[in-house]
């Protein structure tokens, strides 16, 4: 791992080969973010076509992962089917551990099987599997089907799978990470599905010693203390991140009814509060992290006459319920897990399905769109077509869906609409709070709200000026892209400051990369503008349809002047970056 | 002497923090192999976990099958392990009736709890700890 070597395992579908590869060079680059960006670069991923069967998947870990606490994630470094340019996911769950374990620092993933195939990758083995039987089926009957004939390392082991939606090519459609996390945005699901590739197993059996030493001993004991005794995390352990919802309501930032409202009558109803003090069944974490924020939820519905039930265990988060919840006009906690469950076994991103449904029920309402096209009457709040209608997305089951499946903005190009579509790069996240967080993601380099937290800034800025804006769009891209190169879970980003990153990196013998750690972080910052700008993202182009200016947020309705004057001096900054 | 129990698994959240404790300070090892605990699911996340550990046996039968005496009893349940008497056999792994012992592939020894606690101190929901054994008393 990361510490003695980097090893670099590379998987080519087409011809069933595998090849390892020592990197110890690309410490360089930290790890995490920062490798597998300097790695897709070498490949000359930005080269090829997106969808194309030679583009790589680049999972990472970084030399953090699983020596602190919440250093948990992974980074998926690929060429978005869904924008064309910059693909970056990240998910928790058991991945990241179990890949430091296995002895695997970035895993590159190439070509097309001819069948479709599952891989079971172990530290000393890689296996080529027969998916036919899998392709097909859902996220979770997948899962469970592995599981059973897989017995492998229970415990030790992370399952990746795709669903329904990416074997269709929905071009959202995201990839499930043991059961709960998600490598959701962007397509990676999509790009697997492409490649014929079903799932994918970790097997984290093996051992290795960096030098755990008395001080490092010290060290993560520190952290762990400020982990399970400090308020540092405290959110995300309670309510868990839908404690958003009710303060976001307050301040007129929470989208509803397909933005065009800040406000929900029935907030409460899907409050943070409302899930934990009803629904919460448990908590769990993702492997080495002691705050345990993956909230899971019962879902207990009726099934037949008198008492016959059934319980489902569905994990919630704010975005999930933003999306599938206010933005249609759900209004109850229960009838969003029921939503959320059936996003997660089809295999969709909950976010961009949640707008754009929420665009084709005002397409609808407006007559741009009929019943004819959709085959189906949607309503706000009705909760039971938006369940079909789900399916029908995921199945691509006539021209109208199949086009919605290519992404909100690419149906309303065709249909028109494109003035109320809620899409910033790619749908929305859950975030009206303003005009800094709309350009904030319609430019990050991953349209993720984690991108820079603008939302952020619109709350709390005391001087709200476009100068003050991108000064703190670019302090926390600075950041960021550290914390995902090494590679911790963003809500760390309060427990981990420069002074503790830098202590963690020289502990494992990244003293070097320690002291330049802030200039390190800028070339990674550079080299994925470089290579988004590459293949094609413009930045002189960058629009914020019509929509956002006309409904308030927590900033008023936005001033087009403020919002066109971000997106100018943001396009100069990364300009500058790149030249 | 207080013995590891696993006092309320629903309370765990999978977060591994005892393996990593048990390899890091017994081992000086980073590694979830090497943990003489190991968290598992009872079958896929959403069937909860469970954790596999040694039970304090009062008359371990690991200690009775090991041939060399390198596993011993421990007063007041478990063993101790003798690790200059141990051939490695991996007697003490085959006689263990609930799996809690694993031979360590590279180095040839058995990866065995010896009662030292530390994994309770990374617990963050005290789902294991270090318990006494305590005998109900009953009035007659």
């Amino acid at each position: 791992m990361w510490i003695n070597d980097v090893r670099v395992l590379h998987i080519d579908l087409t011809n069933k080969k595998v090849k390892l590869e020592h990197r110890p060079d690309l410490k360089e680059w930290i790890g995490g973010t920062g490798a597998a960006s300097k790695l897709f670069e070498e490949l000359k991923g930005h080269e090829i076509p997106p969808g194309d069967e030679a583009s790589p998947i680049i999972f990472a870990t970084g030399p953090l992962n699983g020596v602190l606490p919440l250093m948990t994630k992974v980074v998926a470094i690929y060429r978005s089917p869904y924008t064309g340019d910059w693909g970056e996911s990240h998910a928790g769950g058991r991945l990241g551990m179990v890949m430091a374990y296995a002895g695997i620092d970035l895993l590159v993933i190439t070509g097309k099987a001819e069948r479709p195939v599952y891989l079971v990758i172990g530290p000393h083995s890689v296996e080529f599997k027969d998916a036919r039987h899998l392709w097909g089926l859902d996220v979770f009957t997948t899962g469970r089907l592995i599981r059973l004939h897989d017995k492998s390392a229970s415990g030790r082991r992370s399952i990746l799978r795709i669903g329904p939606a990416a074997e269709r090519g929905v071009k959202f459609a995201g990839v499930n990470v043991d059961t709960f996390r998600h490598f959701g945005r962007l397509g990676l699901g999509t790009l697997m599905g492409m490649k014929n590739l079903k799932a994918i197993v970790v097997v984290g059996d093996d051992s290795t010693h960096f030098g755990v030493n008395p001080e490092y001993t010290k060290f993560y004991k520190e952290i762990y203390d400020l982990v399970v005794g400090s308020d540092l995390l405290h959110k995300y352990h309670d309510l868990g991140t839908p404690q958003n919802v009710l303060p976001l309501n307050n301040i007129k930032s929470l989208p509803t009814k397909n933005m065009q409202k800040s406000q929900f009558e029935y907030a409460e109803n899907i409050s943070g509060e409302y899930f934990a003090d009803n629904l919460l069944v448990r908590k769990i974490a993702c492997s080495g992290c002691q705050v345990g924020c993956i909230h899971v939820g019962l879902l207990r519905e009726q099934f037949g006459p008198e008492h016959e039930y059934k319980y489902t265990q569905v994990s919630y988060d704010h975005e999930l319920i933003f999306a599938l919840g206010s933005m249609l006009e759900t209004r109850t906690a229960e009838e969003v897990l029921k939503l959320i469950d059936q996003v997660e076994r089809l295999g969709l991103d909950a976010i961009s399905s949640g707008v754009a449904l929420a665009w084709t029920t005002e397409a609808l309402q407006r007559g741009i769109i009929s019943e004819k096209d959709t085959g189906i009457k949607l309503q706000w709040g009705d909760t039971e077509r938006y369940l079909e209608a789900l399916q029908m997305l995921a199945y691509r089951v006539n021209d109208f869906w199949h086009l919605l499946g290519e992404g909100t903005m690419a149906a309303a190009r065709e249909y028109g609409g494109e003035d109320f579509a809620a899409v910033l790069g790619q749908e929305m996240a859950g975030y009206a709070t303003g005009p800094v967080f709309y350009v904030s993601q319609a430019m990050g380099v991953r349209h993720s709200h984690l991108d820079t937290a603008g939302y952020s800034f619109d709350q709390k800025a005391t001087e709200y000026t476009p100068e003050a804006a991108l000064e703190y769009i670019v302090s926390e891209d600075r950041r960021r892209v550290v914390l995902t190169s090494l590679v911790s879970c963003l809500f760390a980003r309060g427990l981990y400051t420069w002074d503790r990153i830098k202590k963690g990196l020289s502990l494992i013998g990244y003293e070097k990369q320690a002291k330049h750690v802030e200039e390190i972080g800028d070339e990674i910052r550079r080299l994925r503008w470089k290579l988004k700008v590459a293949m094609g993202f413009d930045l002189d182009n960058v629009k914020i349809p019509k929509r956002y200016f006309e409904t308030e947020t927590f900033r008023g309705k936005p001033d087009p002047e403020f919002t066109n004057k971000l997106i100018k001096m943001y396009a100069s900054h990364i300009k500058e970056i790149i030249k | 002497m207080a013995i590891l129990k696993v006092v309320d698994v629903d309370k765990c959240i999978g977060c591994m923090s005892c393996m990593q404790a048990c390899a890091r300070f017994r081992y000086q090892s980073f590694s979830l192999y090497r943990a003489a605990l190991q968290v598992k699911t009872r079958g896929g996340i959403s069937s909860g976990f469970q954790i596999n550990t040694c039970l304090g046996c009062t008359e371990p039968a690991c200690a009775e099958a090991c041939p060399t005496e390198a596993l011993i009893p421990r007063k007041g349940g478990g063993v101790v392990f003798r690790q200059n008497l141990c051939i490695g056999c991996g007697e003490c792994e085959k006689a263990c009736p609930v799996d809690a012992i694993r031979m360590d592939p590279e180095w040839h020894i058995p990866i065995v709890c010896v009662q030292c606690g530390i994994c309770t101190q990374y617990c963050p929901h005290e789902v294991i700890q270090m318990v006494e054994e305590v005998v109900p008393h009953v009035d007659k």
